[in-house]
């Protein structure tokens, strides 16, 4: 390296003396390449044109590598094997001409002080040259090496030649840029294939010829910015996000619903009822309930604290689903953010998109036909509804009445399940054997039947509102929402109410076992007539005496409800879908009305109405989940197993909605009903935990006066006595009340910058929206300007055939402006082009964009033949604003 | 690999994964779906560009395609005589176009012709009728038919002259949600 560097830097001034005589030629033949000399002389004109126009710095360096890499392209078309193996040649040579570069650069500026040394330079010469030319390399080439050598260093010392060498290389530079960038979007244009290949052909071929010409490795780059901008153009493969793969619930659907099915017949009624006696029995004192739990402090080896652990994750579930829900919802809004102006494109939007590309099966096209048809007949009669002017005040009064029957809906089923709650708990206080199964389980099926009911009449109901039919469905979900919010507030205070009965009757128990013993220690003292160490009292753990433990009843309450919804849901699957399906099906053949098409037909699949079941069952589950542990199992065993058996309904005996409420990832309309939920489930559980005294002798929490005492227990107990102090001050309402107050300011504030930016983003669509009316404008009164309307007007059928002017011309110009140095035209280009990238003819156009239109933009004559024109002439209408009405029209 | 026919030399995939959203191999799967279509007419070897074109009534019948009410229009479009007759090349464009990967611009300009039934640039109300009768079966009473067209040209023109231009359809496309995920077939 050391060598070559020497050399590179001696050559030059060593040529400078060789090579006066070949100054003069050059400029000249850079004019006209015709009026070389010699055969030879020409060849090396030839590379010297775009030669000439690089900078001084590179010259010596890219001379050679362009002389080598116009020996690689000859070799190519000579055979592609050995293209290979020059290819690394040539590549391994730029390595090293860039290590001459910079060498060449630093020493540059010596250059003088280094005369002296050209003679051992020459020989570094020579042997650089060996090496760098490899097998290749013959005299001529070695010679012409340094012809080339001389010629450039010669052009240094001219100086006007340099600077005009400069700008014409940066020009040259720009240009293999901009080639290259063709050449990776390339797939992105609207070309016939023919087109695009021949483009990419001069593209490939312009790059090598001159890149290597300006000094880069030629590969590599451009290998590295195809392999960049296809990332950025294409983004992920398929399968790397979620859009791009086929969900998985689909994947493995369709295929184990049959097996579940017959078993599930002949065991369903036999297994429910007997799970709920077993409720009542054994599950009582099992894993599932809050009563299991010991208040042990730690437990094993490890000391796992248990009646802790149990407190933090009961209420860690409630942050943890809080945060997870508000994330999600913080996305999706962010997602859904740049949807415009919803309901402006109704009837193009269903006309250009609804149909699926992707549909190959004819059942599912005839389905999308028929949907296609349905929601234009719906968007039709919105249309028709808004045009019509009616009764308003019998339309308001229809209202009225459909609300206030709602409201009474609601009343009385809260109401009926406040009553069947105050039932059971006399019934309680009977013999339990005395009770039928039914006034055991009254309150669930109560409960679930109102669910079953309460939403086909409010359906009914609504039906006097005609309202237009989202709102109907918004209207509706949140009816059905109150009722299931309704019954469900009533029941907690049903339980709360039986909860402080339980408390009371607990007092009671408590003295008595408090009597109890204390009896038996007298007792025990009497006849023995010792006063310590006496054993505890011999009874059986079975027949102690137990006080109610509340936190159980309630679990055991939650699970019955839980387990009857999931009962009552099935069922309804199984008659309301199976049954009717099997019915309509095959009754159809004998039936004197078609029963498919007409009254009974097919369940419709209710989206909006599972997934508010859904939203229901996890507010259900939240509730529980504190005194039963065990219903996160079953509720997770419940959404597997229904996800089949739903599945296994949908498929085999639903018909698709009529009208699909679409709740798409960014609406974000379920999620708010969801966190409304979560809030709604989270604040009777935290009450209770907070106010309510645990049981004193179930649960692990049994013995204390709170349940949040355990904190404090530990805080005490197990963490340094700093940490105590830190926790008492924390928990200081001076320190707390400035807290809350920051928080207040920090959302004030944040509530204040979203405001603004909400503005700025008002601003920026207006702004958007202005600028396309301009544009188009403009596009009306001159549209030859736009490349996407020229690239349309050429792939008109026949045009691309017509191979001679439209293929020639279309491209010559490309090439004239590669070829020779575009002194005009560019740095305008350049210089206005910043700004509007995309559009550079139009921004180009733009040079009087103030002046007024003073003509209304008018219908447009009848767009250009498919087989003659070749769209308008460019330049036609460029007299827009300027006073004459342009010539087309 | 020794062994196999050559389909393609090596520059020719790399030109073809130049200007495509194709890999290697969907190129050649790509002429392996086109040489099923007609094997009499297309040439295992295609190192030397022969001029061979099938005809739409073939292609059409192309499973992907089939179920398609506009698959005539699809075909059309992409064929460079207009007809309907597709060279491989045009055959590559079309699925390129149609590809996952293919930007929304470009999936626009070819959407805007395909809709474009009587190609003359710009979609007018006619051409309109014809897509709203391919997507309902003509199910929808010539009242209805019109009532709808007249609304989506009255929504979407924005220059007031009836019809709708490239622009036009540009700017409601872009904003359609659902168009990069419909406008897509999977080959």
């Amino acid at each position: 390296m050391e060598i070559d560097a020497e050399y590179d830097s001696g050559s030059d001034v060593d040529s400078k003396r060789r090579a006066k005589g070949k100054n003069k030629p050059k400029p000249a033949a850079r004019g006209k390449k015709a009026k070389a000399d010699s055969v030879e002389e020409s060849e090396e004109e030839e590379e010297e044109a775009p030669r000439k126009r690089k900078g001084r710095k590179k010259k010596e360096e890219s001379e050679e590598e362009s002389e080598e890499e116009q020996k690689g392209r000859r070799k190519k078309a000579a055979g592609s094997k050995k293209r290979a193996v020059k290819k690394d040649d040539s590549e391994e040579e730029s390595e090293e001409e860039k290590g001459n570069k910079r060498k060449g650069g630093k020493k540059g500026a010596s250059r003088k002080e280094k005369e002296e040394e050209n003679n051992k330079e020459k020989k570094g010469n020579g042997k650089a040259a060996g090496k760098g030319g490899k097998d290749k390399q013959d005299d001529k080439d070695k010679k012409k090496n340094k012809g080339k050598n001389s010629s450039g260093s010669s052009s240094d010392d001219n100086s006007e030649d340099e600077s005009m060498s400069e700008g014409e290389m940066a020009r040259l530079k720009e240009e293999v840029e901009e080639k290259k960038k063709l050449i990776v979007t390339l797939r992105n244009k609207p070309w016939r294939m023919k087109r695009r290949l021949k483009c990419l052909k001069e593209a490939q071929a312009f790059v090598e010829k001159f890149e290597g010409a300006l000094g880069k490795g030629k590969g590599r780059r451009l290998y590295a910015f195809k392999v960049m901008m296809t990332k950025v153009l294409m983004g992920m493969p398929y399968g790397s996000i979620a859009r791009k793969t086929v969900p998985r619930d689909e994947q493995d659907s369709a295929m184990d619903f049959s097996v579940l099915f017959e078993f599930g017949v002949i065991c369903y009624c036999l297994i429910w009822i007997k799970l709920l006696t077993f409720l009542q029995g054994y599950c009582k004192y099992s894993i599932m309930f809050y009563g299991y739990y010991n208040n042990q402090r730690s437990i094993g080896l490890l000391q796992f604290r248990l009646p802790l652990s149990y407190l933090l994750v009961g209420v860690g579930i409630f942050g943890y689903s809080l945060m997870v829900v508000i994330r999600t919802m913080a996305r999706n809004a962010n997602e859904g953010g740049d949807g415009a102006e919803e309901g402006a494109f109704t009837f193009s939007w269903k006309l250009f998109t609804s149909w699926d590309y992707l549909i190959g099966n004819p059942e599912t096209a005839d389905n999308k036909f028929a949907s296609t048809t349905t929601s234009f007949k719906e968007s039709i009669v919105d249309e028709q509804e808004n045009l019509k002017d009616e009764n308003i005040h019998l339309r308001r009064f229809l209202r009225v009445i459909a609300n206030i029957l709602i409201l009474c809906c609601l009343g009385g089923s809260g109401y009926l399940i406040y009553y069947v709650v105050k039932r059971s708990q006399e019934f309680a206080k009977k013999d339990r054997n005395e009770l039928t199964w039914l006034q055991k389980n009254e309150v669930e099926i109560v409960m679930s039947l109102l669910g079953l009911v309460c939403p086909p009449l409010f359906e009914v109901i609504s039906e006097l509102e005609e309202y237009h039919p989202r709102i109907a469905l918004k209207w509706q979900l949140a009816r059905i929402f109150a009722l299931f919010l309704g019954n469900l507030y009533t029941f907690l205070f049903a339980l709360f109410d039986e909860v402080n009965a339980k408390l009371d009757n607990e007092k009671e128990i408590k003295n008595e076992t408090i009597w109890a013993l204390k009896e038996y220690y007298d007792n025990y003292t009497l006849h023995h007539n010792v006063t310590e160490n006496i054993p505890p009292p011999n009874i059986s753990p079975a027949d102690v005496i137990r006080g109610p433990c509340w936190e159980t009843e309630v679990g055991i309450e939650f699970v019955k409800l839980t387990v009857s919804d999931i009962q009552v849901t099935y069922l309804t699957i199984l008659i309301g879908d199976f049954l009717r399906a099997v019915i309509v099906r095959f009754l159809n053949y004998c039936w004197c009305w078609d029963l498919e098409a007409g009254f009974p037909s097919y369940g419709e699949f209710d989206i909006s109405g599972n997934v508010l079941g859904l939203i229901f069952n996890q507010g259900m589950i939240w509730m529980g989940a504190f005194y039963a542990p065990g219903l996160v199992g079953i509720n997770v065993l419940r959404l597997l197993s229904s996800m089949y058996y739903q599945c296994w309904a949908v498929m085999s005996c639903n018909v698709p909605h009529e009208r699909v409420f679409k709740a798409s990832r960014s609406n974000n309309f379920y999620m708010g009903l969801l966190l409304l939920v979560l809030f709604l489930s989270l604040m009777p559980v935290i009450y209770s935990i907070m106010t309510l005294p645990p049981s004193f002798d179930c649960g692990p929490f049994s013995g204390k006066d709170q349940m949040y005492d355990v904190i404090m227990e530990t805080i005490e107990k197990d963490l340094p006595p700093f940490m105590a102090d830190i926790f008492s001050y924390a928990s200081n309402p001076g320190l707390i009340m400035p807290a809350v107050l920051l928080m207040v300011l920090a959302i004030y504030y944040l509530n204040a910058v979203s405001k603004a930016y909400q503005n700025s983003n008002m601003d920026l669509k207006r702004k958007m929206q202005m600028q396309r009316d301009e544009e188009k404008n403009r596009r009306n009164n001159k549209d030859s300007t736009n490349q996407v309307m020229k690239d349309l007007e050429d792939l008109l059928p026949n045009k691309s055939l017509i191979p001679p002017p439209s293929a020639e011309e279309t491209e010559k110009p490309a090439d004239q402006l590669s070829k020779s140095p575009k002194v005009t035209g560019k740095p305008g280009a350049a210089a206005t082009g910043k700004g509007v990238n995309v559009k550079k003819d139009v921004s180009l156009a733009a040079a009087n964009p103030r002046a007024p239109v003073t003509r209304p933009p008018g219908p447009r004559p009848p767009g250009p033949l498919p087989g003659n024109a070749r769209g308008p002439l460019p330049g036609q209408g460029m007299g827009r604003g300027r006073g004459g009405p342009p010539p087309r029209r | 690999m020794g062994n196999k026919q050559t389909i393609f030399t090596d520059e020719q995939l790399d030109a073809y994964q130049d200007c495509t959203f194709f890999t290697r191999k969907e190129i050649l799967r790509l002429h392996g779906r086109y040489h099923e279509l007609a094997p009499h007419l297309v040439p295992m070897d295609y190192t030397n560009d022969p001029d061979v074109k099938v005809p739409l009534a073939l292609i059409v019948n192309m499973p992907e395609l089939k179920e398609n009410p506009f698959r005539n229009r699809i075909v059309e479009s992409f064929s460079e005589d207009g007809q309907g007759n597709l060279s491989f090349n045009d055959f590559v464009d079309m699925f390129s176009v149609l590809s996952e990967m293919a930007p929304r611009e470009l999936k626009a300009i070819y959407a805007f012709k395909i809709y474009d039934f009587n190609v003359d640039n710009y979609i007018c109300k006619e051409d309109l009728e014809k897509t709203l009768n391919r997507l309902t079966k003509e199910e929808l009473t010539p009242e209805e038919v019109i009532l709808v067209c007249e609304k989506a040209i009255e929504e979407a023109d924005l220059d007031g002259d009836n019809k709708l231009s490239f622009a036009d359809f540009e700017n409601m496309i872009s904003r359609a949600p659902d168009f990069l995920s419909t406008f897509h077939i999977r080959i």
